[in-house]
């Protein structure tokens, strides 16, 4: 289990540059797969062009209180990138002022930006429809300070969206560290406790699942109905939806593809697994990313690769909502990870 | 220089068998397609199936594939043991009851 992130660890794949250059040569140099350019021109589908703006999501910073084994935002205690109450004041008049349906909040363990409670308060007057919090569950277990945190999502409605690698101890603890899956199953009873999750409720809460290693997620009405049968059975716990999301091959997850040996076995399985029908709906076509420090990208992925939109409007300072739409998203090889099988997004699948 | 008889490689090249008779290889692979759909028996109960029958079969091709197809859906460790002890159980079980054929020849010729 990782105790440093790949920047702290002076890991070459902590540069983003790097990753790219990884994910630009070896195979698809050589022809032997198709470019994700190659592949969409297939089927007349690039480039692909953002739509109308529907998803604001914000990487409010890196810190984390866990070392996840793929995390594609190589998050973790050492990394010191948060973002500041300036640039959250310039996401909240962003937020007033644009057609965005959704606020997503992500990080990082985001609960651990210190004015993390202040935004959440500011950004649920705006009157957003759906306010999403994307919460680690052990963050709730992590210290006296953030055992309250259940109760204060309640009074802000909300929607808390958490990541649960498998019904199992075994399985979670292996990605995501020791112990990892008691504190969040205490975290889910908690939250159930004052109403999320249950049936028929309007806190919502979901869960996210992603594949423990070198391969795509299942099914997610399948993966839905054991993770159910399972948390109920063994634990009580109730939840809304499951969202199966695949790993894409960047950061900490493409440093274990290359180490065990499995990189191009998992780019040839997204390939194969290709599907056109996921890239109508990719995420990018109705999201933006913005980063701790109030860069605009087409998706958390591209952020972390340091990917930044193209489009004159870059910054939170200078958006502009009309020179946004229509942008072509920009794309590489990580980008198979959206449309393989059902597609992935932060939504879950999207074909 | 040696080579061995089987690469894992080969596995994804298993669709061109449809390119020196189509007709048939098509109609295989729809089947094929059709028999792992969810039925009567979910798709996760057909792929513990296949997986145990792999082994039986010991195609190292179907082990590798359906072992990622039940890590894919969420099926554990213990699991996908417990479906190959199945399989050999039922392999020894074949094994074994035969030997009653075998008592019941010596019992005519030496009873």
């Amino acid at each position: 289990m990782a105790t440093k992130s790949l920047k702290k660890l002076g890991n070459d794949l902590a540069q983003s540059n790097k990753q790219i250059e990884i994910l630009s040569n070896g195979i698809f140099k050589s022809g032997e797969l198709p470019t994700f350019k190659d592949k969409i021109s297939e089927t007349s589908q690039f480039p692909i062009k953002a739509k109308k703006l529907e998803i604001l999501q914000i990487n409010v910073g890196y810190m984390c209180n866990q070392v996840c084994d793929h995390c594609h935002v190589d998050a973790g205690p050492d990394r010191k990138e948060i973002m500041t109450r300036d640039t959250m004041r310039q996401c909240l008049e962003v937020i007033k002022n644009s057609g965005a349906h959704t606020l997503d909040l992500t990080g990082g363990a985001p609960e651990m930006n210190p004015d993390f409670r202040w935004f959440v308060e500011e950004a649920s007057k705006v009157g957003i429809t759906d306010f999403i919090v994307r919460s680690n569950l052990t963050i709730i277990r992590a210290n006296k300070k953030y055992y309250d945190l259940p109760e204060f999502f309640k009074k802000h409605n909300v929607h808390v969206v958490s990541s649960m690698p498998h019904w199992t101890r075994g399985k979670t603890d292996k990605q995501r560290g020791d112990g990892v899956f008691d504190k969040s199953i205490k975290a889910l009873q908690e939250l159930n406790a004052v109403g999320y999750g249950m049936p028929g409720s309007d806190l919502k809460l979901d869960l996210v699942y992603n594949p423990s290693g070198a391969f795509l997620p299942g099914d997610q009405a399948a993966m839905e109905k054991d993770f159910k049968k399972a948390l109920m059975e063994d634990f009580g716990i109730e939840f809304h939806n499951l969202f199966a999301i695949t790993n894409l091959p960047i950061a900490r997850f493409l440093d274990y593809l290359i180490a065990s040996e499995n990189y191009e076995d998992y780019m040839y399985s997204l390939v194969e697994a290709y599907n056109p029908a996921a890239v109508e709906n990719v995420m990018c076509t109705n999201t933006l990313s913005i980063s701790w420090d109030g860069y605009l990208f087409d998706c958390d992925f591209n952020q972390m690769l340091e990917l930044p939109v193209n489009s004159k409007s870059r910054h939170i300072s200078d958006f502009n909502e009309e020179l946004l739409e229509g942008r072509n998203i920009v794309i590489s090889q990580h980008c198979y990870g959206c449309t393989a099988g059902a597609g992935s997004s932060c939504q879950g699948v999207v074909a | 220089m040696s080579k061995p008889y089987y690469d894992a490689a080969d596995l994804r090249k298993f669709g061109k068998i449809t390119e020196w008779s189509e007709e048939l290889g098509t109609k295989f692979f729809d089947y094929y397609g059709k028999v792992f759909e969810e039925g009567a028996l979910t798709a996760r109960e057909k792929s513990l199936i296949a997986l145990a029958v792999a082994h039986t079969e010991q195609c190292p091709y179907c082990i590798d594939a359906y072992t990622k197809d039940t890590l894919q859906r969420g099926i554990t460790k213990e699991q996908m043991m417990e479906a190959i002890h199945v399989g050999a159980a039922i392999k020894s079980g074949a094994t074994l009851v035969h030997g009653v054929q075998m008592m019941n020849k010596v019992n005519k010729l030496d009873g």
